[in-house]
């Protein structure tokens, strides 16, 4: 009895013991961070890492560190997603950011927590987050207008139907601002596909962590696999791949690094990629968005017809 | 036209258009154009010796006589030209309110007018092609695309919604010799009608029509350094590309030196616009109408001896009208009269240097050895000059050098096909993307082609279609930028965000 009593009692000692214990060291569920081609979401094919740390020294995450392979990949998913994401309506590319703005919105909480982690202040973080949401928004917006602003019916003075048109250039590589690692990232990727390309993207480097969320909201906004690949990794190690490569025909880079810039200006001209250096840009302001951010990656099409004129009735009949 | 219809013993009707009787020579004259002996560097407004004192000859391709000599800037002559340029665009074309930047531009359209047979004669003796051309498509083109830019250079701020635009500042400009005047017009109207100032180089091969708009620009009273024209090969576009104090190149040549000005302009604040080469897809389906659409073809390669970037140097006919095509073709082409540019029945003249007939001359042995048929007019080449006939090659195999590679002469590589979808892949399978046609009275059919061929210029049921409101420029390695229509103000301005 007495035996059963004090087990009891070192029972509930114990228990009471253990639930401090396991409330207080209950083991997190890490996160892993892996990268998105062709809306799936592999490691990369390297094997690789690297641990990216806040001001603070405090590792981050374990991140994959793409290869020039992954990249290439993401090429081939970017290729093959762009007929169909250019030829959609542009009024159903317009509801597809729209989603994917109502994604965002809809976890918040987690891209202020990351933003937090990589080193940014509560307000800072929410005011962050707002934004991006805010840019899917607008340019969700523009999906279905900027056409009409920039195309012309031009008034040729032979008997010709004339007209030009914007259209997506192709695959855009491009390498996300390394600051402002999800507003930025939301800016130069919404206007590359509001125009219809598709796109890869190398993400902030040291702040890698809201980039591949943001991929999971991409994955559950109907935008179609492909439009948008994400990459973490190195920007010396990955650039000159993204330049190079044959198949990818424009190019944004948002750094001011001159020697960078120059290696871009130069590896691009193999195939004669448009490129954009948008080291300038405040994101976090409204000048952080504009339709010709849109042309940046579209091209002019003019197409000519014949008009007949046969028939006896002028103009004032 | 005069022709009989006499049955061969092929039981095929042929056209024959020499049997009732042959076209008179009708040329035009030499003498209303004045060529001088010897033409200096136009630099602010002034005739200078360049200095290293060298001259080069300009001949006439289609009889190898020397016309004229032309200078040779060579870089110091470039700095000259980019310092008054620099000097003109600070204190003078800047400053200047855009109508009357825009009524000296008007000037410039009205002398060309004024002058457009000279111009014409020049063009045709010194690149080759045909008068009709020169006079009326190369002339008044030009004049027209003066015009056309003279009046935007008041209406800017209408042109970009909710941007305030700006000069880049010294423009550099580099022209090839297969639209000498016109290319001259395409570079210099749109920059200084957006405030911009201008060094220009013709190419070497035909310096004398943008010699001659010198002269033109000078009676214009333009202010001294606004354009300068200045002559020379590739150094002294190297020096242009190369000068510090150059905001914007324009280039139209090749796209292996557009690759080059690219890379030397790496790590600059230099802006680019490139009009490179071209290789289009010129596509005919059995529901066309046949006899407009071989014309269109005939037009499409063979205008300006197929000199041309947006040539529609590629056939694809789809394989149950290829038969009838090609044998129209065929006949067509041996009714094309080639000979004196200056004869105003001309419709093939010169080709413009020996080293372009070279050039096209490898090609076709190419074409050859590759196990393509070539089939080349019958018709008797002059003596002297640089001459090609009319050629085309059937059997081609999509891979084939001249189905992929620009040969930039009158050469047309035929293809054939059987479904839209095989011929968009075809079309598109080009590193190039200038320009495309498509054949076809079905208008659905037209949008679907139009819309998938990915190409700057599409013309559809004509070709080789030009007008100074209408923008042109290539996708992928035709290069970017567009020249014409309110699309080609944008190169030649910064936009700015207004200021809130």
């Amino acid at each position: 009895m007495s035996k059963t009593e004090i087990k009891k009692s070192s029972l509930s000692i114990s228990e009471n013991g253990l639930e401090k214990k396991i409330s207080s060291k209950r083991l997190e569920v890490l996160k892993t961070y892996k990268i998105y081609i062709g809306g799936q979401f592999p490691r990369t094919e390297s094997g690789r890492y690297y641990v990216p740390v806040n001001a603070e020294g405090k590792k981050l995450a374990n991140v994959c560190l793409s290869s020039r392979k992954d990249f290439r990949d993401a090429v081939v998913a970017a290729r093959g997603a762009f007929g169909s994401w250019s030829n959609r309506a542009a009024f159903n590319r317009s509801q597809i950011l729209y989603r994917m703005a109502e994604m965002l919105e809809g976890r918040k909480a987690q891209f202020i927590e990351e933003l937090i982690q990589q080193e940014s202040s509560k307000a800072k973080a929410v005011k962050e987050v707002n934004l991006a949401i805010d840019r899917l928004i607008y340019y969700a917006g523009w999906c279905d207008k900027f056409q009409q602003l920039f195309s012309a019916v031009n008034p040729v003075a032979s008997s010709h139907f004339n007209f030009s048109v914007p259209e997506p250039t192709g695959v855009v590589a491009v390498i996300a601002p390394q600051s402002d690692s999800l507003s930025g990232l939301v800016s130069v990727i919404a206007p590359v596909i509001a125009g219809g390309n598709t796109c890869i993207v190398l993400a902030s480097e040291t702040k890698p962590l809201c980039s591949i969320t943001f991929a999971e909201v991409l994955n559950s906004s109907d935008l179609p696999g492909g439009v948008v690949n994400i990459l973490t990794g190195k920007v010396a190690e990955l650039l000159p791949w993204f330049v190079t490569h044959m198949d990818v025909n424009a190019a944004i880079y948002c750094e001011s690094d001159l020697e960078t810039i120059k290696m871009i200006q130069e590896k691009s001209a193999l195939n004669l990629k448009r490129i954009s250096f948008y080291d300038k840009v405040k994101w976090n302001t409204e000048e952080g968005q504009s339709p010709y951010f849109i042309m940046d990656t579209q091209e002019i099409k003019t197409t000519w017809h014949p008009i007949e004129n046969v028939a006896g009735a002028g103009g004032s009949y | 036209m005069p022709k009989s219809i006499s049955k061969g013993k092929s039981n095929i009707i042929k056209l024959k258009f020499d049997t009732s009787w042959k076209y008179a020579p009708a040329p035009e004259s030499k003498n209303a154009a004045t060529i001088k002996s010897q033409y200096d560097l136009f630099i602010n407004g002034e005739w200078i010796k360049p200095s290293g004192n060298k001259y080069f000859d300009t001949i006439n391709p289609a009889n190898e006589e020397k016309l004229s000599e032309v200078a040779e800037a060579n870089a110091a002559d470039v700095d000259k030209a980019v310092t008054v340029a620099r000097k003109a665009y600070e204190k003078v074309w800047k400053k200047m309110p855009a109508k009357e930047r825009a009524k000296y531009i008007f000037r410039i359209a009205r002398i060309i007018q004024e002058k457009a047979r000279e111009l014409a004669i020049i063009e045709s003796l010194d690149g080759g092609k045909p008068i009709r051309e020169s006079r009326d498509f190369d002339v008044p083109t030009a004049a027209n695309h003066f015009f056309y830019y003279a009046g935007w250079a008041d209406k800017l701020e209408y042109a970009f919604p909710n941007r305030k635009t700006e000069p880049l500042g010294v423009a550099g400009q580099i022209i090839p010799w297969n639209f000498p005047l016109l290319m001259a017009a395409w570079k210099i109207a749109p920059a200084i009608a957006t405030g911009n100032t201008v060094v220009l180089k013709p190419a070497e091969t035909t310096s004398l029509t943008a010699l001659k708009l010198a002269e033109i620009i000078q009676e214009s009273d333009l202010p001294p350094g606004v354009v300068n024209i200045i002559t020379g090969a590739g150094a002294t576009g190297a020096a242009i590309v190369n000068h510090p104090d150059i905001n914007k190149i324009a280039f139209t040549g090749s796209t292996d030196v557009g690759k080059i000005i690219q890379r030397a302009i790496a790590g600059t604040n230099k802006k680019a616009t490139l009009e490179l080469g071209g290789k289009a897809a010129n596509i005919i389906f059995e529901d066309a109408p046949i006899d407009q659409a071989v014309e269109g073809v005939i037009n499409g390669i063979y205008f300006n001896q197929g000199h041309v970037c947006c040539a529609g140097s590629r056939l694809y006919v789809q394989e149950s009208v290829a038969k009838v095509i090609i044998r129209k073709l065929k006949d067509r082409i041996e009714s094309l009269i080639v000979g004196d540019p200056l004869d105003k029945n001309t419709d093939i003249g010169a080709i413009n240097s020996r080293q372009q007939l070279d050039t096209i001359h490898k090609y076709i042995r190419i074409g050859k050895l590759e196990g393509s048929e070539m089939y080349e007019s019958s018709c008797a080449l002059p003596g002297k000059g640089f001459w090609c006939r009319p050629t085309l090659f059937t059997n081609v195999a999509q891979s084939n050098r001249i189905a992929q590679e620009e040969i930039f002469g009158p050469v047309l590589a035929i293809l054939t096909f059987r479904t839209d979808d095989e011929v968009i892949e075809k079309a598109n399978n080009s590193p190039y993307g200038l320009s495309a046609g498509v054949w076809t009275d079905k208008g659905s059919k037209i949008f679907n082609m139009t819309k998938r061929m990915r190409a700057g210029v599409i013309w559809a049921n004509t070709f080789n279609k030009f007008d100074p409101s209408s923008p042109f420029g290539g996708y992928k390695e035709s290069g970017y930028g567009r020249e014409g229509g309110l699309h080609g103000l944008m190169p030649y301005l910064n936009l700015n965000a207004l200021s809130p």
